[in-house]
Order: C-alpha cells, then sequence, then structure tokens
C-alpha cells in the first residue's frame, strides 16, 4: 500500500516525510518536482504519476501537495482518499490545513501520521478516535495542563469505539444540553452561455451535522421531498436499507461533527440560477491602448431572500496589463501578476432596491501586444442563506433510544459551486 | 542638517541591534513546534543527551520530544541511540509511543543496539492493557533489522491469538510486515495458516486486515502457499460479505478487491453477489463506491444480458459513476480514466449523461482532457449539436494542449456521426480562419481524417487549406497537408509547385514528412507523368542517395523499381483504394480491455495496460500470475466444444480454454499509427499494401534474390516479362537510367538483405526431438516434441507416429495450467493418420494460459486426445524458449534494476570453460534473447552485464565474466525470482556449449 509520505510546500521544499516500510529516499520526489516544473501551475500537475520502480499518487490541497509513494499495484482512489482524509484530520485538529499549522504542531502531526496508518493500510482515520489516541492541542487544555501539571498528548487507553459494532462513536458520552444541528447546503455547479442559457447545470448538497446528545441516540431525519434525491454518498453510520426502503436517514451519531450524507439533486431542466449577467468584454483597441469591460449583475434571488458574498472573478489573458474601471458597488481588484480581476459585490439587498450594479470602464492592453482572440469566462460566486435551490426540505427529526428532548436546528444554504458564465 | 542626518542614521543603527533581540524574543514567545525547523544548534545534541539523562522524569519526557521533533523535521539525531533507548522502560504511555517512533526510524542503521530493546517488546507484548500489546506488535514488524527478526515470532504468534481484537488487527498485519522482511521465516512458522485462520474470525476489523495483510503477501509471494492464498471457496466468499457490512471504509475497499477474483460457480451465486455488493454504490468513500463496480461488472459478465436483473442493475451504477466526478479533481481523473474503459464495454450505462463531462473553466487540464476523451466517446447524432457546441467553446480556450484536443475531437465528431460531417468541417474551416498557428495545423490534421473517411465529398474546402500552407510547422500537419496534395493531385492544378517547394527543404524534414512527400510526389507523377518528370527523379534521389533512413531509402528503392519496371503495378500499389477509416478511434483492443475490467479501480486502469506492463512481474512476486480476464456466461460455455474436450479429460484441466464466441470488433490504430496508414505501403503496413505489393513482384519476378549482383540490363528487360508488360514510360527509364548502375545494384543490395535477414533471423539452434509419449504407453501413438521458438513465436513442433493397427484421427491436445501459462495459440491441426504413418506439425504456443506454479518448475503436462483415449505426458519446457525479444534496456535502468534487486538474491554459477571469446559468446546469447546491455573488461577478464525477459514479464539480470587464460564463466544471476535461476543456468550451459 502506501509506503511514504511526503508534505511539499509550493516552493519545492519538502517539509515532512513519514515512512511506513523501508526509508525512501527524498530524491524520489524529483519526479514530481519534475511534472511540476512542466505545468503552468501547481493544480495541473497529475495526481499519478509513475516512475521506474515507484507510483507517485498526489493531491494538491491548501497550497499544498500531499505525496505518497506506492510500490505495487495500489487501488489510486483509495490513496487519494486517504491523503484527503488526512488533509481533513489536520484541519479538524488545528482549525486549518496550511504549512504553517503543520509545522506549529509538527510532532503531533507526526504522531498522527504514525497513527493513522501501519505499513501503509489505514489504522484509525475517524477523528473521533484518533482525538482519544492523541489531544489536540487547544487553549483549555494547555491552560488545565499548566494548572494540574499534566502533560500528555496521548491517552492511556484504547479508543472506545474501535470495536464496538458503531466504531465512529466513542461511549459514555454526556452533555448537559443536549444539541443536534444540521446545516444543508447546496452549491450549484452550472456554466450559462453567452446568451444566458444554462448549457449544463448540477446541485450537490451536504448535510453537514453538529451532534452533541448523550449515550447512544438513534436518530431518523425524514424529508418533505426526498425524491429531489437522486444519489446519495452516506456516512457509514446511516442504514442503508432504511434509506433504500424508506428513502429516510436512520443512524446512530458519531459525537461531534460529521458530514451524514452527500446527494446529487435531480434538477430537471429548468432551474433557476438566481442571477443573470450582462457582460461585454472586448479586447479590440478602439483608441490608443485600451480594450472595454462592462459587468452588469442582474440578481433574481428567490422571494425574501438575497443574494450574499457576490465575487465576480475573471482570468484575463496575457496582454490585459490593467485595467481602469467604476463599480457601482463593491471593490474591484485587478492582480497583475495572475491577470485575474476580481470583483467583490458583497450582499445584494434586493428589498433597498440595490438594482442591478454594475463594472464598468477600461481595460490596459499591453502595448505591441496582439489583440487576445480568446473569451475569458466569468466566474461567479455567491451565497443564500435560508433556501436550498433544489427544493430539499427537512419533515422532522426524531430521536429513540435516550429519554430527553434535544434541541434541533437545521439551516439552508445555498452557494455558487461552479459557477461560469460564458462572453 | 547634516547634523539631523547623523542622528537619525545612529537610531537606526540602534534599532538595528535591538531587531534581532526583538525577534528572538518573539520566536521565543510563540510555543510552537516550528522552531524545530531552524538549522541545528551547536552543542543541541549534547545538551538533548545531557536531558536525556537527567534523574528528573519530566525532563527526560521532554528531552525525547525534542529528539522526535528533531528527526521529524529530517535532523540526524541517530546517535542519541542509546541514551533514548534507555527511556522505553518508561510506563508512561506517551513516553513509551515517542520512543517507539525513535526506534522506528533509526533500528535499521544501528541493528547491534536495537538488539537492547528486545526485550522490553516482549514484555509489552503481554501487557494487561491491549493498546500496549498492540503498540508493541505494530512496532516489533516496523524494525526491520534481522538479527530482532527471530525474537519476535513467539510474541505475534499469541497477539494472533489474542483475546482482544484490537491485539488481532494489528498482529495481522504484522504478519505481512514480517513477510516483506523475511517470507520463508513467515511461512516456516505457520503464520500464513494462523492468518488464514484470522479470516472467520468473528470481528469484522480483524476479518479486513487479514484481508489486506493476505493480499499484500500473495502479491509478492515467492511460493505456491504464499500466492494460492488468495483462492478462496464461495462460502469464504460469503463470510466476507457479510463482514463487509461492518467493517470501515478502508476493509470494505480490501474485501471488495479480493471478492473480485472469485468467480461465482452458478448464475445465482452471482447474482446474489451483486446484490449484497450493490449497497457500497451509496458509500461515501469514492474507492468503496469504485471498487464495488468492479465486482459488478465482472459478474454481470455471467448473467444473461436481457434479464432485467442486469438491465436494472446496469442502471444503478450510472448515478454513483456521475457522483464521482463532483468530488475533488484528482478523484475525478481516476474515475474518468475508469469511466473512459466502462463506456467502452458498456456503452449504455452513462449515454444520458453527456452533460457532466462538459469541460469546466477551472478543471484542472489533467481533468478537460480526459472528459473530452468521454464525451466524443458518448458522441452520437441525437447529441451532436450540443457536443459541437462545446468542443468550439473549447477550441478558443487558453490551454495549448487542451485546444488542440478540443480540435481533434471535431474531427472525431465528423468521422463519427456522417450527419455531422459537414457542419463539422465548416466549424474547422472557421477555426483556420482564424489563423491561430497551432489550431490552423491541427484542423489540417484531422482534415486528412475526414477526407478518407468521405472521399469525393470535402474536397472543395482544398482550396482553404493550401492558403495556409506557409504557417506549417509541425511535422504531422506538414505529412497531413502532403498526403493531401498527393491524394488530390488531379484537382490541385498548381501541386506540382507546392511539392516542389516543400522538397526544397527536403533534408531538414523529420522521416514523416520525407516518406511522406516521397509518396505524394510518386502519386502526383503517376497521375500527371508528363509535366513531373524531374520532380520525381529529384525525389527519389533525394530519398535513396542522400537520406540516412534506411526505410525512407528502402521505399525509394521500391518506387523507383516499381516505375521503371511495371508502372502498371505501381498504380495499382500506390493508387491502391484505402480501406475507410472505422468510427472509432482509440478504442482498446477487446481482450485488454475484458482485462483492464477486472482491474477497474486499480493502476492499471488508469494506465489502461495490463499490470504486468508496469509492474515487474505483477508486484516483484516470484510466482507468475495469470492475467485476468472477465468471466464468461455459464450458460452459454456448457454446450461449447472446448468445454466437451476438457471434460473428457477430466484432470485439472481449465474449462473453456476458447474465449466466448462474441462480435468481432474492428479496432483501428491510434493516431500515431494512422500516419503510418496513411504512407500507402508502409512496410509493416496493411494486408491491402502488403497484398498489392505481392502481386506486384509476382508481375515482375519470383525470386528477388536470384537477381542480386545482376545488372542494370536484365532488370529492366526482366527476367520473366509479361507480353502484356507495357513498356516503361520515358520518364521513369530517365530516372533509372540517369542513376546508374550503382545505385541499382543497391536496390537488389537492400532488397536481398531484407530477405535474407528475414529468414536468418531469430534462428538459433534446435534441440532434437525428446520421446514424450512411448507407444505402448499411447495406445500405439507415439509422440515426440520439442520447443522452438522462431521469432517472437514460441511453438511446439510435435512428431505424431501411429503404430496402432487402425487409423487415428479426431486429435485435440490440451495444456494444464503450468507456472507460464503456456498454451496452444490455435486447435492441433490433424489430418487422420494411417496405421504406420507419421506427420509432423507445428503447433504455436502463447502465453495467455491459466498460470500455476509447477514443481519442477518448467514441468508442462500435456493431454493429447484422439478416437482411441486421451493420454497424458508431462515435459519439460527449455527456459530458452522463453527469452522475449523484450529484453533489451537502458544501461542505466539496468543499473538501478540491479541495485534494486536485494543482494541476497544474487546466486552464482560455474559454468565451465568454452572456447568463445566474449563477443562471440555474446552473439551467440544474442541469438537466443539474451541481451548483453554492457561490456566491460577488468585486468583483461571480460565482463558481460545481460538481460533476459521472460513472457511473463519476469527480469533475470546477469553479469557473464570471462577470464582470459583458463576462459572459464561465471555466471551470477539476480532477479526478484530465484527459482528461475536453475532455468536460466541451464539454458546458459546449453547455448554455450552450442
Amino acid at each position: 500500500m502506501i509506503h511514504s509520505i511526503f508534505f511539499i510546500n509550493n516552493s519545492g521544499d519538502i517539509f515532512l516525510e513519514k515512512h511506513y516500510k523501508r526509508v525512501i529516499p527524498k530524491s524520489i520526489c524529483d519526479y514530481f518536482f519534475e511534472e511540476v516544473t512542466k505545468n503552468s501551475s501547481p493544480e495541473n500537475v497529475p495526481p499519478i504519476i509513475q516512475t521506474p520502480n515507484h507510483i507517485l499518487i498526489s493531491i494538491y490541497r491548501a497550497q499544498m501537495h500531499f505525496v505518497a509513494v506506492c510500490k505495487s499495484e495500489v487501488p489510486p482512489l483509495f490513496v487519494i482518499e486517504f491523503l484527503h482524509r488526512l488533509a481533513d484530520i489536520i484541519k479538524d485538529y488545528f482549525d486549518e490545513v496550511s504549512e504553517t499549522s503543520i509545522k506549529d504542531n509538527v510532532v503531533i502531526v507526526y504522531e498522527l501520521l504514525d497513527e493513522v496508518l501501519d505499513n501503509g493500510f489505514p489504522l484509525a482515520t475517524e477523528s473521533n478516535i484518533l482525538k482519544e489516541l492523541i489531544r489536540p492541542p487547544n487553549l483549555l487544555r494547555s491552560l488545565a495542563d499548566t494548572m494540574t501539571g499534566r502533560n500528555s498528548t496521548v491517552s492511556a487507553t484504547l479508543p472506545t469505539g474501535q470495536l464496538s459494532n458503531i466504531p465512529w462513536r466513542r461511549s459514555g458520552v454526556k452533555y448537559a444540553n443536549n444539541e443536534a444541528y444540521f446545516d444543508i447546503v447546496e452549491e450549484l455547479d452550472a456554466i450559462v452561455d453567452k446568451f444566458g442559457g444554462a448549457v449544463c447545470a448540477e446541485v450537490h448538497g451536504s448535510i453537514d451535522c453538529l451532534i452533541k446528545l448523550s449515550g447512544v441516540p438513534d436518530l431518523t431525519l425524514s424529508f418533505v421531498n426526498s425524491r429531489l434525491i437522486e444519489d446519495a454518498s452516506l456516512h457509514p453510520c446511516v442504514r442503508h436499507r432504511r434509506f433504500e426502503v424508506e428513502r429516510l436517514l436512520s443512524f446512530v451519531p458519531p459525537d461531534g461533527g460529521f458530514r451524514l450524507m452527500a446527494y446529487r439533486a435531480s434538477c430537471h431542466g429548468n432551474l433557476p440560477v438566481p442571477l443573470d449577467l450582462r457582460h461585454t468584454i472586448s479586447f479590440k483597441q478602439a483608441s490608443g491602448n485600451s480594450g472595454h469591460l462592462e459587468l452588469t449583475v442582474i440578481p433574481r434571488p428567490p422571494s425574501g431572500r438575497q443574494l450574499e458574498d457576490l465575487v465576480l472573478t475573471v482570468p484575463m489573458p496575457r496582454a490585459v496589463s490593467g485595467a481602469s474601471l467604476v463599480a457601482s458597488a463593491g471593490k474591484y481588484s485587478y492582480d497583475t501578476a495572475s491577470r485575474t480581476l476580481v470583483w467583490t459585490v458583497g450582499r445584494l439587498d434586493s428589498q433597498k432596491g440595490a438594482g442591478s450594479p454594475t463594472l464598468c470602464g477600461t481595460l490596459v492592453m499591453q502595448t505591441g501586444a496582439p489583440v487576445p482572440d480568446c473569451r475569458p469566462s466569468i466566474l461567479v460566486s455567491f451565497s443564500i442563506t435560508g433556501w436550498t435551490i433544489s427544493g430539499l426540505k427537512v419533515n422532522r427529526l426524531d430521536l429513540h433510544g435516550e429519554k430527553y428532548k434535544p434541541f434541533k436546528g437545521v439551516k439552508y444554504v445555498t452557494k455558487a459551486g461552479k459557477l461560469e458564465f460564458r462572453t | 542638517s547634516p547634523k539631523m542626518q547623523g542622528v537619525a542614521a545612529s537610531v537606526s543603527e540602534s534599532l538595528g541591534n535591538i531587531r534581532p533581540w526583538l525577534q528572538k524574543v518573539t520566536t521565543q514567545a510563540k510555543t510552537t513546534d516550528s522552531k524545530y525547523f531552524t538549522t541545528t544548534r551547536k552543542g543541541e545534541i549534547f545538551e538533548l543527551k545531557a536531558e536525556l539523562n537527567s534523574e528528573r522524569k519530566d525532563k527526560r519526557k521532554e528531552a525525547v520530544k525534542k529528539v522526535i521533533a528533531s528527526m521529524t523535521v529530517g535532523k540526524d539525531v541517530s546517535t542519541l541511540f542509546p541514551d533514548v533507548v534507555n527511556c522505553m522502560q518508561a510506563d508512561n504511555l506517551e513516553l513509551k509511543k515517542l520512543v517507539y517512533l525513535y526506534l522506528m526510524n533509526y533500528a535499521k542503521t544501528q541493528p547491534d543496539k536495537a538488539i537492547m530493546a528486545v526485550n522490553t517488546f516482549v514484555r509489552d507484548c503481554e501487557d494487561p492493557n491491549p493498546l500496549i500489546r498492540a503498540l508493541a506488535v505494530r512496532t516489533i514488524g516496523c524494525i526491520r533489522v534481522d538479527e530482532i527478526t527471530a525474537y519476535l515470532c513467539d510474541p505475534l504468534r499469541k497477539c494472533l491469538k489474542d483475546e482482544d481484537p484490537y491485539v488481532r488487527k494489528t498482529a495481522a498485519v504484522c504478519v505481512a510486515k514480517l513477510h516483506d522482511i523475511d517470507p520463508l521465516l513467515v511461512e516456516e512458522q505457520g503464520f500464513l495458516d494462523a492468518l488464514k485462520e484470522l479470516l472467520a474470525d468473528s470481528n469484522p476489523m480483524v476479518v479486513a486486515n487479514a484481508v489486506a495483510a493476505i493480499t499484500e503477501i500473495s502479491d509478492s509471494a515467492q511460493t505456491d502457499t504464499a500466492a494460492d492464498m488468495l483462492c478462496w471457496s464461495g462460502q469464504l466468499i460469503n463470510k466476507l460479505l457479510t463482514a463487509l457490512n461492518e467493517c470501515t471504509e478502508w476493509g470494505q475497499v480490501f474485501i471488495l478487491d479480493a471478492v473480485a477474483n472469485y468467480t461465482p460457480t452458478e448464475n445465482n451465486e452471482a447474482q446474489n453477489m451483486i446484490e449484497r455488493v450493490s449497497p457500497r454504490l451509496a458509500h461515501a468513500n469514492a474507492a468503496v463506491v469504485l471498487s464495488a463496480v468492479k465486482v459488478i461488472m465482472k459478474l454481470l459478465e455471467m448473467l444473461d444480458p436481457n434479464s432485467d436483473f442486469v438491465v436494472s442493475t446496469i442502471k444503478k451504477l450510472s448515478a454513483p459513476l456521475v457522483t464521482l466526478l463532483s468530488s475533488e479533481p484528482e478523484i475525478q481523473y481516476v474515475a474518468l480514466r475508469n469511466i473512459n474503459l466502462i463506456v467502452q464495454k458498456r456503452p449504455d450505462i452513462l449515454k444520458q449523461e453527456l452533460k457532466v463531462f462538459f469541460v469546466k473553466y477551472n478543471d484542472p487540464i489533467y481533468v478537460k482532457l480526459e472528459k473530452l476523451d468521454i464525451l466524443i466517446r458518448l458522441t452520437s447524432a441525437a447529441n451532436i449539436a450540443n457536443v459541437l457546441a462545446e468542443l468550439k467553446e473549447y477550441a478558443t480556450e487558453v490551454d495549448v494542449d487542451f485546444v488542440r484536443k478540443a480540435v481533434r475531437a471535431i474531427g472525431r465528431c465528423a468521422i463519427k456521426v456522417e450527419s455531422a460531417a459537414e457542419r463539422c468541417v465548416s466549424t474547422l474551416l472557421d477555426l483556420i480562419q482564424t489563423k491561430v498557428n497551432y489550431v490552423v495545423q491541427e484542423a489540417i490534421v484531422v482534415i486528412k481524417d475526414i477526407f478518407r473517411k468521405y472521399p469525393n465529398k470535402y474536397e472543395s474546402v482544398i482550396g482553404t487549406l493550401c492558403e495556409n500552407l506557409d504557417t506549417l510547422d509541425e511535422p504531422e500537419a506538414r505529412a497531413s497537408m502532403i498526403w493531401i496534395i498527393g491524394e488530390y493531385a488531379e484537382r490541385i492544378d498548381n501541386a506540382d509547385e507546392l511539392l516542389e517547394s516543400f522538397l526544397e527543404g527536403f533534408a531538414d524534414e523529420q522521416t514523416a514528412v520525407q516518406l511522406q512527400l516521397l509518396t505524394s510526389v510518386v502519386k502526383l507523377f503517376l497521375k500527371r507523368p508528363t509535366d513531373t518528370q524531374e520532380l520525381v527523379q529529384q525525389a527519389l534521389s533525394l530519398a535513396t542517395q542522400e537520406a540516412d533512413n534506411p526505410d525512407l531509402r528502402d521505399r525509394g528503392y521500391i518506387y523507383w523499381r516499381l516505375l521503371s519496371t511495371d508502372p502498371a503495378a505501381a498504380k495499382q500499389v500506390v493508387l491502391a483504394e484505402k480501406p475507410l477509416i472505422s468510427e472509432e478511434t482509440d478504442l482498446l483492443e477487446p481482450n485488454l480491455l475484458d482485462e483492464l475490467i477486472c482491474h477497474i479501480g486499480s493502476l492499471a486502469s488508469v494506465y489502461h495496460k495490463p499490470p504486468a506492463a508496469f509492474v515487474d512481474g505483477r508486484g516483484g512476486g516470484q510466482v507468475a500470475k495469470a492475467t485476468k480476464g472477465l468471466p464468461s456466461r455459464l450458460a452459454a460455455e456448457a454446450g461449447g466444444a472446448a468445454a466437451a474436450a476438457a471434460g473428457a479429460g477430466g484432470g485439472d484441466f481449465g474449462a473453456g480454454t476458447g474465449a466466448p464466441g462474441r462480435p468481432a470488433v474492428s479496432v483501428i490504430p491510434t493516431q500515431e499509427s494512422l500516419i503510418g496508414d496513411l504512407l500507402d505501403i508502409d512496410m509493416s503496413g496493411g494486408a491491402t499494401a502488403a497484398a498489392a505489393m505481392a502481386a506486384a513482384s509476382a508481375s515482375t519476378n519470383q525470386q528477388p534474390v536470384d537477381l542480386l549482383g545482376e545488372g542494370l540490363d536484365s532488370l529492366l528487360g526482366g527476367p520473366a516479362p509479361s507480353a502484356t508488360s507495357p513498356v516503361p514510360p520515358s520518364g521513369a527509364s530517365a530516372a533509372a537510367g540517369g542513376s546508374g548502375a550503382d545505385s541499382l545494384a543497391d536496390i537488389f543490395g537492400g532488397l536481398g538483405g531484407g530477405v535474407g535477414g528475414g529468414l536468418g533471423g531469430g534462428g538459433g539452434f534446435d534441440p532434437p526431438m525428446e520421446t514424450w509419449l512411448p507407444a505402448q504407453k499411447g495406445k500405439g501413438l507415439q509422440i515426440e516434441g520439442r520447443f522452438l521458438r522462431r521469432g517472437p513465436q514460441l511453438s511446439m513442433e510435435l512428431r505424431l507416429r501411429n503404430n496402432a493397427m487402425q487409423q487415428l484421427n479426431g486429435f485435440a491436445v490440451q495444456f494444464n495450467k503450468n507456472s507460464f501459462g503456456l498454451a496452444p495459440a490455435q486447435p492441433l491441426a490433424m489430418n487422420p493418420l494411417a496405421p504406420q504413418q507419421s506427420v509432423t506439425t507445428l503447433l504455436p504456443l502463447n502465453t495467455k494460459g491459466p498460470v500455476q506454479k509447477m514443481d519442477p518448475l518448467l514441468t508442462l503436462q500435456v493431454a493429447v486426445k484422439n478416437n482411441i483415449d486421451i493420454f497424458y505426458f508431462a515435459c519439460l519446457i527449455p527456459m530458452y524458449a522463453l527469452f522475449t525479444e523484450e529484453g533489451d534496456m537502458d544501461k542505466r535502468v539496468f543499473l538501478s534494476t540491479w541495485k534494486d534487486i536485494p543482494p541476497e538474491n544474487e546466486t552464482q554459477f560455474n559454468l565451465g570453460s568454452y572456447a568463445h571469446d566474449a563477443d562471440t559468446a555474446s552473439t551467440m546469447l544474442r541469438s537466443f534473447n539474451v541481451f548483453t546491455i554492457a561490456k566491460r573488461s577488468v585486468e583483461s577478464t571480460d565482463m558481460l552485464y545481460q538481460c533476459v525477459k521472460l513472457t511473463n514479464g519476469i527480469l533475470v539480470l546477469a553479469e557473464l565474466k570471462i577470464v582470459p587464460q583458463t576462459n572459464a564463466y561465471t555466471l551470477s544471476l539476480k532477479s526478484r525470482h530465484v527459482e528461475i535461476y536453475p532455468g536460466v543456468h541451464e539454458a546458459y550451459l546449453a547455448v554455450l556449449k552450442g
């Protein structure tokens, strides 16, 4: 399986490595660096690289490459999933996954690396279980440690969940306030053509939970319109059979935060993209060295809701060396290094009649460069709270097996995923 | 003001002094580990040493932590080994873990000191706390020190039977670790059996880990016992499928991959397995989903494709595959590579899901390119409008590789969907108008394909293409344009001028362009002989006299000769009707596709190559593995002739050697070979061209070899000119005459040499026939035989003699499973054998048969059937018959491979003395596909470094030492598979003895 793992940052430093069998010298990463130099940006480095004697499988996350070295035939998805899980664990422990957070906690990360794999086989990858084995750092703990003189990050007992038939849940959970929160987040992936029609559109949703319930609660979550769920990926705690037959989620949850389900919503034909975009982008040098740009956002939020966090990003061709624009709302910036125009519009309050914000002005073209013949795409991000674009709605949450009455909360959010407007 | 400046300077100076101090304070205030990333302070190691030996417990612990942190960031703290090991006996678990981490890292470098830790390990394996027992057994396996390994067997055995499942599951993995260090020890100690017992453990995690360990062990197996560990009964599979529901996601992948190796015996069983695996399709882990898809795709093959069950199962597969495409890009990539296989096998699965393969702006390039491929596979008349609109968008993207592929895709659409061809062509013309250099070139390459698919339909665009002649700087585009000019020479008024302009830079062109140019000029000449004589003469002399490339010279000579002897034949050859190109491009060959379907989710599925192609001997194991193939439908096979023949045998002959009948799929070559294809008479080329060539040469003379050395006259006259043979046109004879006799003799030199080489090559010596089946055992049938290798073809030569009183007929032959998967490539073709008659026949063999390691390794058990009975005999395959042509390798690869193979695998043989010198020996061995990679002479001793690749991909590296005076030969062999040494040794002896 996985022989070794290397952490590599964008400047090409291998800042952490862990070997699960023989030590494989760092020089194996030279093959990886070769691919890095071949590609214009780190995102484009192919995830599977073959070398004469090894196979390098990598992911790119948070400006870092996580590179796994394998020797024989392995299922690559297994390795890729594992690396992403590793990044998730690091994020869970230190609130962010970044080179700094890893370096700041290098001993704990190393202990984690030792605990997640044994001989290259995954050992413990559930955050709940790991946190019982290796305690995450936090302010409270370091305070408590200083007071009590206790100073250990490692637990001396076997994690309780490891071998029960609900390995994801630790036993003996106790809360003074029993709470269960569900965030239903949907993302709209769509390509809109230059005439405003949707070329393709998909909705991906996920249900993320934060469960703080005592004992062994057995929950049932049902939907008003479960038929909208086209394909679901379920957390192992969900009873598959009941989902298949009754289309409801029946489960004994892990303690704490986790993703209960990811799903694809069916959207037959017409999806209401909650905004329209008018755009003219031209690089023709009508007068001197300048092109022209005009963007107008026409918000179409569902009634009673608002578009928030609206950001438009336009990757420009190399010949555009600057922009001199006027924004009727929000702020814009032009990054000359990456040739990217970013217009941060923010919140669009439809009640107050914010109307249709525009960004308009000239693009400064590099002198002497030929007029680019590509048409840039406009990437849009936004969020709308209190609404799901698919219309999926929770019906009720029932608790069995425990006597208390928990506090229940459900939140709906719709965001732009990969939403692009072609020009 | 100068005074003020002075003050300012002194202030900033003193600030300068403060800055380092400030920095120091802030770093100290930050209590993170990042400080360890700074360079080692002088005396740091010394201080740590003192702290590790401190009286105070907490101080020691802090010190160990610092040591680990330094180790983690790659500093060398190995000198502290004894001091750290001293801290191991602590009862504090955290400290213990840290010391274990340290030990795993440094034990290998300090084996003698690592021994000190053994006792503690053994004690920890009996600790009342299961966490400590598991930790100890986990660490044991990571300390890869031979001296220690032996001490650890007893504790490991106890842990495998521990009452706590957490310890058992850790111990299961430890067996795999130990097997990696010392496989024989693991077998001797009975750990393999203990591991097998864990498969039936009550705890699903233990089962999953046992499966994982067994998979890894059998992957690198060196013995039968280890290799056969994955052969499981239906009963066990049943148990595993039960454990599947309860183990972790990773365990599910292990189990599903192992289950995929099993082929059920009944339809019901297959259906039941599919039902039990299907819920995994909804798993959040993409690896689980894809492994489940693999199991289902394989089992579906056994069931009636029209049954409701199969139809509904196929429907179920589509949604999870689409969902994989909404995951992280790396997952998408692997999913897309697999979907590419799946849609080739079962095009219905995703035909409704075209839009999910539309390329998004932010997709990484590797995802974009794969999506494009699948988009084209899913294109049909129904959705072509959508696809074409997308492709047009992609053609204006920024990334050059992607744009090129998009343009190419438009061409593929035109070829695939006839009704859209016109729209595609006009789109391509639009793109050519953009004048973007690489777009124009790609467009011309694909338009050439479109011309071939739809002859006489779109030639009106040639004018537009010719306008862009000057901008073409890529060989493929130039070759395509030249092809077009030659092919349509009669429609292009200035074709001669255009080709002439290309000829000016002939020497600087790449070979593909040169070959194409030569062919096109000849085409032009054949179409317009009157005004292009000079041009063809120029091209032929450029090709034959000034070019170094043998292919080019050969082709030049052939054209020359054709033109000079029989222009009618030349026309037949050069202007022959070309076979239409088929609709689907880049389809995988069906057998390979089937094999890859069995490897869905694996690296093979990403590379689209069988595992043997990129992993030496499949995971470095010593035991060759059978290639996987899809199971065939059970019902269909029952009535098959193959089954009847095998059934009579009753032995261990694998049923169904023949593949189930399936419609032949015509596969058209990939892009690279397409160029070869359009060169009309590529030497290795298509059957049409070859046939035309044969016809042409028949009309000139029968035996070109006989002409060797004969002069110009006999050539032009021809030894047997047919009465109707027309007089050569003036142009051709001018060309031939102008070149002189020398070059013509050269022509035949070239031809004769080629033919002679063809006959002589791939020789080697033929061993004498051995009697394999004496007549008394064969009820009158006597069989003698031997193994022969002719070039790449391995055959078995059989001499059958009928000593019986009656006619023998109905011959059939079958092989038992054997170490190298040898199997007859075709049925034994034998006429009835009259009494006292004997017949010699050649049975071509392949290595696609079932594999099972035999003892002795090279044993082959054969069954021969006739109208009397079935007879069995065993023979030995000579090892050299298994040496393939692919043994050659780069020196550097040789060196690194040599270094990679552990030194304990090296074995030496004394071969005795021979009269040959090193070069002769090298040549002799070469004819048996023993490739000499390098030669070195040390103090007049010659060393030959050689490499052999067996039919199953196993590599054997050899060092052949020849001492000059005594002529003593010493052979050192190195391979991951030591069991083949005796065979290789004997092969060397056989060759050297001649």
